[in-house]
């Protein structure tokens, strides 16, 4: 059957795509290859410059905050995924923390150790695989490369922790289902011990590099009050002078007992959040060394406890459904209706690798969260465009929209 | 009789709760536990009406007047330092009191400390937009007028976000169903084949996981699949499904070299 082609009319139905005013209206987008996923923006040019900016979203809307309203609280857990799904073990981590919060559960201390091994790796994943696809639509195909060959290190070993590379749904609300695979930690440690010399490979290639400057630096600069006033969180807001991470600021997990730098910038600028990223890859790595050793002291300390002992909303281990049979009653009652958090909310702030991944849940005790919002940072760093683009030139359009590391299925949800 | 279903809540419900069991409530403690909370709610309180304050899980949260939302974003904005408005959205209670509840999550970054702000707004009654004070609320606020139908007066550019800006209903109200509703059903075959190909293509069925168990041309015909559309005229070919191991998986049970041919080239 075929496509009625002049039903399909622009919704700007004003558009005229050259004015008499000498203004172009240039689509950017959604499919635009350095769009990041499905962005599209309406550009207003004056020659070259940028006079105004409309970035317009929805391309990737799935309505995940209404699906949340019609599952349980496990079952949405791998919906989480898909939201930042560069680095997707840190979403299932904020949904897992805020519904913890809600119930008062306290994890035990060896399934916080991984969780926080997992949330690092995929905090480096997430930066590798920004410095690939930015250092790519900048034109720098060898980084692209080597930060990939890097990532895929490191999805080898989550793909043996949780059997996924992507979606790794690999954390559970109470704790995690598995313990690490026996060569997590040394495969870890093989990862970490080239590291540095990987990240001084790509700034060798990158920091003096001409072209890179030139797109980098004094490009796409953000004032500390446009920051905050746009809601920029994580890197975004560092470079800008800011040096606010909430792992620092309000500790969750064990990130109080690790010792770590949160490097900052007051640039503001293209080359100040590059140089960020790669500050962060170092202190994620300082920071995996010390889960090591504390993952080695609580197997040393016969700490073997992964999950939160709470029979009214976590199921008991597999061996006591299958042994005993309360556990069991209580296994086949939390699967079929789901637990029933206490009537209340609660809105619980971590740092994803884009920034403040934030989950608000309201309970009215129910086996479905009455209201869930997701603040994704993505969201804000998209939105920022509107003020930042203008001015700019259309080179430059590529390396801002690289630079605010926007993951659509965040933006969008 | 049909079995009476509400209208103004159509989202899942838990299908069995135990007529016994009361809820219990995520622990409030008072504001004066508190001393940096009691002393920002003090400054508040002595501008503008506070209908009731507590903290929950380390957050305070207040209740205010809908029409003094801006004085106190702004006063806490400047005078209290909470200088990043991380998040707003609302709460649908419209089923219970035709009522929107409307949040404001406030993050101060030199005192450590969040503050979620509220309010009730009636069904149909619009919010003064914050956007003068923070452009974060630029985008929230669309979300919020995309998601629920709620307007924000002063905001720039009042349109949806998310969905198309010809979109028709508020998919975050209890009463929008999961799949969507009329409308969506026929949206993208009304836009791009016109109406009078609904009969041809048919609705779109947003759960893609269901199987009709009533569609007979399809579902309940195995070995006899047609494409949809086609008479059935009864007489249709089989389709002999078969598997390699059906006559038994192949075994060489006794091995012998006379009769057996030895291939030496590999690359035949």
């Amino acid at each position: 059957m075929a496509q009625v082609k002049n039903r399909l009319t622009p919704f700007f139905e004003n558009i005229t795509f050259e004015r008499d005013d000498n203004e172009l209206i240039l689509n950017f987008g959604p499919q635009h290859p350095s769009a990041h996923g499905q962005l599209r923006l309406m550009l207003h040019l004056q020659q070259e410059q940028i006079v105004k900016a409309h970035p317009d979203v929805g391309y990737l809307h799935r309505g995940m905050e209404k699906m949340a309203e019609n599952m349980i609280y496990n079952e949405f857990m791998p919906t989480t995924d898909r939201m930042d799904y560069i680095a997707s073990s840190s979403n299932n981590y904020g949904f897992a923390l805020a519904v913890e919060k809600l119930i008062g559960l306290e994890v035990p201390r060896r399934a916080k150790v991984i969780r926080m091994m997992l949330l690092e790796i995929n905090r480096l994943m997430s930066h590798l695989f920004w410095l690939a696809t930015t250092a790519l639509d900048i034109g720098a195909m060898t980084i692209f490369l080597y930060a990939f060959r890097e990532r895929e290190y490191l999805m080898d070993i989550i793909e043996g922790y949780c059997g996924a590379r992507l979606t790794h749904a690999a954390i559970r609300i109470g704790g995690v289902p598995l313990d690490i695979q026996d060569s997590f930690l040394q495969q870890l440690r093989v990862f970490l011990n080239k590291l540095p010399q990987n990240i001084k490979d790509y700034e060798d290639l990158l920091d003096s590099n001409r072209i890179w400057l030139m797109r980098m630096e004094e490009v796409g600069v953000i004032s500390t009050d446009m920051a905050l006033s746009w809601g920029c969180t994580g890197p975004m807001l560092r470079a800008s002078g800011v040096a606010w991470d909430i792992r620092k600021e309000e500790p969750y997990e064990l990130y109080d007992e690790v010792e770590f730098n949160v490097p900052y910038s007051d640039k503001g600028d293209n080359f100040a959040r590059y140089r960020i990223y790669m500050e962060e890859m170092r202190e994620s790595a300082k920071i995996l060394y010390q889960c090591i050793e504390m993952y080695e002291k609580c197997v040393k300390d016969g700490q073997t406890e992964l999950m939160a002992h709470a029979p009214k909303y976590i199921s008991a281990p597999k061996l006591d459904i299958m042994t005993q049979n309360y556990s069991l009653m209580q296994h086949f009652v939390l699967v079929t209706q789901g637990m029933r958090p206490p009537v209340g909310e609660v809105y619980v702030a971590t740092e994803s690798p884009k920034g403040e991944l934030g989950f608000y849940i309201n309970s009215q005790g129910g086996p479905y969260p009455y209201r869930l919002k997701l603040r994704a940072p993505s969201f804000w760093h998209t939105g920022i465009l509107t003020d930042l683009l203008p001015g700019h030139y259309i080179p430059d359009v590529v390396s801002i929209i690289g630079t605010t590391n926007i993951v659509f299925g965040e933006v969008d949800r | 009789m049909r079995a009476y279903k509400p209208k103004d809540n159509v989202q899942a419900k838990a299908y069995y709760t135990d007529r016994y069991y009361v809820a219990p409530q995520v622990p409030k403690s008072d504001v004066s536990e508190d001393k940096v909370f009691a002393a920002d709610l003090e400054a508040i309180k002595a501008k503008f009406e506070v209908k009731e304050a507590y903290i929950q899980v380390e957050q305070m949260v207040i209740y205010i007047n809908a029409h003094d939302i801006y004085g106190v974003l702004e006063l806490m904005r400047d005078e209290l330092e909470y200088t990043q408005l991380s998040e707003l959205s609302a709460i649908d209670w419209l089923a219970k009191s035709n009522q929107f509840e409307i949040f404001y999550q406030m993050l101060s970054m030199t005192k450590r400390k969040r503050v979620r702000v509220k309010y009730f707004i009636e069904n149909g009654q619009a919010v003064d937009s914050v956007e003068k004070l923070f452009r974060s609320a630029d985008w929230a606020e669309r979300e919020m007028y995309d998601m629920f139908g709620i307007e924000a007066n002063g905001h720039p550019f009042m349109k949806r976000i998310l969905m198309p800006y010809d979109w028709q209903g508020h998919p975050l109200l209890k009463s929008y169903p999961l799949e969507g509703d009329e409308f969506a059903a026929w949206y993208e075959v009304d836009k791009i084949y016109g109406k009078e190909a609904r009969d041809i293509i048919g609705p779109e069925l947003r759960d893609t996981a269901r199987v009709d168990r009533y569609d007979s041309e399809r579902f309940a015909r195995l070995g006899f699949e047609v494409p949809k559309g086609t008479e059935i005229t009864g007489d249709e070919e089989r389709h002999v499904e078969s598997y390699q191991e059906e006559d038994g998986v192949f075994l060489i049970k006794k091995l012998d070299k006379e009769s057996s041919k030895v291939i030496d080239d590999p690359q035949r």
